[in-house]
């Protein structure tokens, strides 16, 4: 395929992709919006207005970047996964598995459809903030950056899940027994500096950390880690993910008997 | 003449120890209508799964017009459209989205895809149920939705797997007429079914396959001509109480106004109801039992099994 086709090819994924998740909006883009208005009520208002300052930021401003990234990576997740591991089950996928599109470009596609609604998720959930606070942008660069590698991070990982699933089921072990507790252990609630010194060890091995960190950074100014070390972190997962799907995808493992 | 598809010694063992295809050898001819024939897990919807390359091949080599499926895999591909047996489309999306998108991944430009799927759909009988989610339409409109999308790119070879299975009478008989057009337009087609009426009628040439092994690969016509026995049925005006005796012919009596009788290649007919007419049985109509390409298929098959050792079909 020359140039022009494969941007066609690409495209066509994508608005499918988009019109997938667009189509059913009232399950993609709905609860993630009212569970993280319940955050904002609950952790931000009630209870966080007894908490204090953190980080000398209200617990509200503190909490809000780290509630907008656990809503756009777990969104970016679930959509790839659940939208490839459908056209799998349904064998829809071999529409893409036959035709001359390459494997690059079917990656491509759903990652970016992963991140569409990612952000799609993330834009209405800051919009959501803004009802309950005064949202500042520190570095625009460093916000809009490490928010869509993040999503495509993410994106990835759905991909590798979808590959692998041979149920339903198996596309929402991931989510519930690995990135919700790495979410709520990933600094989006509180800073590690509150923690024992040997948790601060541990809770630095969490990637997730690095990401909301950042994020915060974006945002407020401030960070329990090294900025640039976290985009260079997930600058690497993302390059090794990303060839790794390639490889799935090469390989035919799952998709081609 | 130009080859449509070339297959070499194409072999597939599955990672369970099963060997589906056993070295096959295999050529169609650019316009021609080719049946590939064999009882169920004969190893063909695996040859088709190879050469739309959603079965990995464990040796051999396939070409597409000259173009090597592994090597020149694009242009392989943009040949071909496939029909798989089991319905391979989103449910939840409609008809026309199903078929642009599918041009899309050919990399069609958008104005070509509407003017196409515009085509298909209303050749196809389709274009009023556009906007249907495909869960809503009925197998036979899923199966012409399958057709319509494989040809959404206008290829050259056009690869059908049981394309008529579960499909009523009359429309299956449409889908003949429309097959028969495109092919007639340049389009080669080659056809797996178990209607072997279906083959008869539309094939020009046939390969049939079993246990993993092309066991017949020659024209229709000329495989028709190998038939050494055909069986009529004969239906009587007289109600028959016993079987009537003719000399050189083995009657059976079915019911008693049907009659069947086995007739070598080259024993007339005429000596037959000379003998019934002797008797004062009259015979009212006649017809083959079975489909003639059947009994060559049966006898083809019981023939390649009794030649194998015992196996284990697990695929």
């Amino acid at each position: 395929m020359n140039a022009q086709e494969q941007w066609i090819a690409l495209s066509t994924i994508v608005r499918k992709e988009v019109h997938r998740f667009m189509r059913i909006w009232v399950q993609t883009l709905v609860p993630p919006v009212i569970t993280m208005t319940l955050y904002f009520v609950i952790f931000g208002s009630l209870i966080g207005s007894r908490i204090g300052s953190m980080d000398g930021f209200s617990y509200m401003e503190f909490v809000v970047p780290g509630l907008i990234m656990m809503s756009v990576l777990t969104n970016s997740y679930s959509n790839v996964v659940s939208s490839f591991y459908s056209a799998k089950f349904q064998r829809s996928v071999e529409e893409l598995l036959v035709s001359p599109t390459p494997n690059y470009i079917i990656l491509l596609g759903y990652t970016i459809g992963g991140v569409a609604r990612g952000l799609a998720v993330g834009f209405i959930v800051t919009l959501v903030s803004l009802l309950f606070t005064e949202l500042q942008v520190h570095s625009l660069p460093v916000m809009v950056a490490i928010v869509v590698m993040t999503s495509v991070l993410f994106s990835l990982m759905g991909f590798v899940n979808a590959v692998y699933a041979n149920s339903f089921d198996d596309i929402s072990i991931v989510p519930t027994f690995v990135l919700t507790p790495l979410t709520y252990l990933g600094g989006v609630f509180y800073s590690i500096s509150l923690l024992p010194e040997f948790w601060q060890g541990v809770s630095q091995l969490n990637p997730v950390l690095y990401m909301v960190n950042a994020f915060r950074y974006g945002i407020l100014g401030i960070s329990d880690i090294n900025v640039g070390f976290a985009f260079m972190g997930v600058g690497a997962f993302i390059l090794g993910l990303y060839l790794y799907c390639l490889s799935l995808l090469n390989s035919g493992k799952r998709l081609r008997a | 003449m130009t080859t449509a598809l070339s297959i070499r010694g194409l072999q597939k063992t599955y990672d369970n120890g099963f060997e589906a295809l056993k070295g096959i050898d295999l050529t169609v001819e650019q316009g021609d209508f080719f049946a590939l024939l064999g009882p169920n897990g004969a190893g063909k919807s695996t040859t088709i799964g190879v050469i739309c390359s959603l079965v990995t091949k464990s040796a051999g080599e396939v070409s597409i017009f000259g173009h090597d499926i592994d090597r020149d895999f694009a242009a392989a591909k943009k040949e071909l459209g496939i029909v798989p047996q089991e319905f391979n489309f989103s449910q939840f999306e409609t008809v026309e989205h199903i078929v642009v998108n599918q041009s899309g991944y050919y990399g069609l430009k958008k104005s070509v895809a509407l003017e196409r799927t515009e085509k298909y759909l209303k050749q196809l009988g389709l274009w009023d149920k556009r906007h249907t989610q495909a869960r809503m339409l009925s197998g036979g409109m899923k199966r012409r939705l399958m057709i319509a999308r494989a040809l959404i790119h206008e290829p050259r070879l056009l690869i059908l797997d049981e394309p008529t299975a579960g499909v009523d009478i009359e429309l299956r008989r449409s889908m003949w007429e429309f097959l028969q057009e495109i092919n007639a337009k340049g389009t080669t087609i080659i056809l797996t079914t178990h209607y072997l009426e279906e083959a008869e009628s539309l094939c020009r040439n046939v390969a049939i396959i079993d246990q993993g092994q092309i066991v017949e690969n020659t024209s229709v016509k000329a495989l028709l001509k190998t038939l050494n026995r055909e069986t009529f049925v004969l239906d009587t005006r007289e109600a028959l109480a016993a079987v009537p005796k003719v000399a050189d012919y083995e009657l059976k009596l079915v019911e008693e106004h049907c009659l069947e009788v086995d007739v070598e290649k080259g024993q007339s007919l005429n000596e037959l109801f000379a003998g019934l007419s002797e008797q004062d049985i009259h015979v009212v109509s006649m017809r083959n039992k079975a489909n003639r390409l059947e009994e060559l298929f049966v006898s083809l098959v019981n023939a390649n099994a009794a030649m194998q050792p015992d196996q284990e079909v697990s695929a």
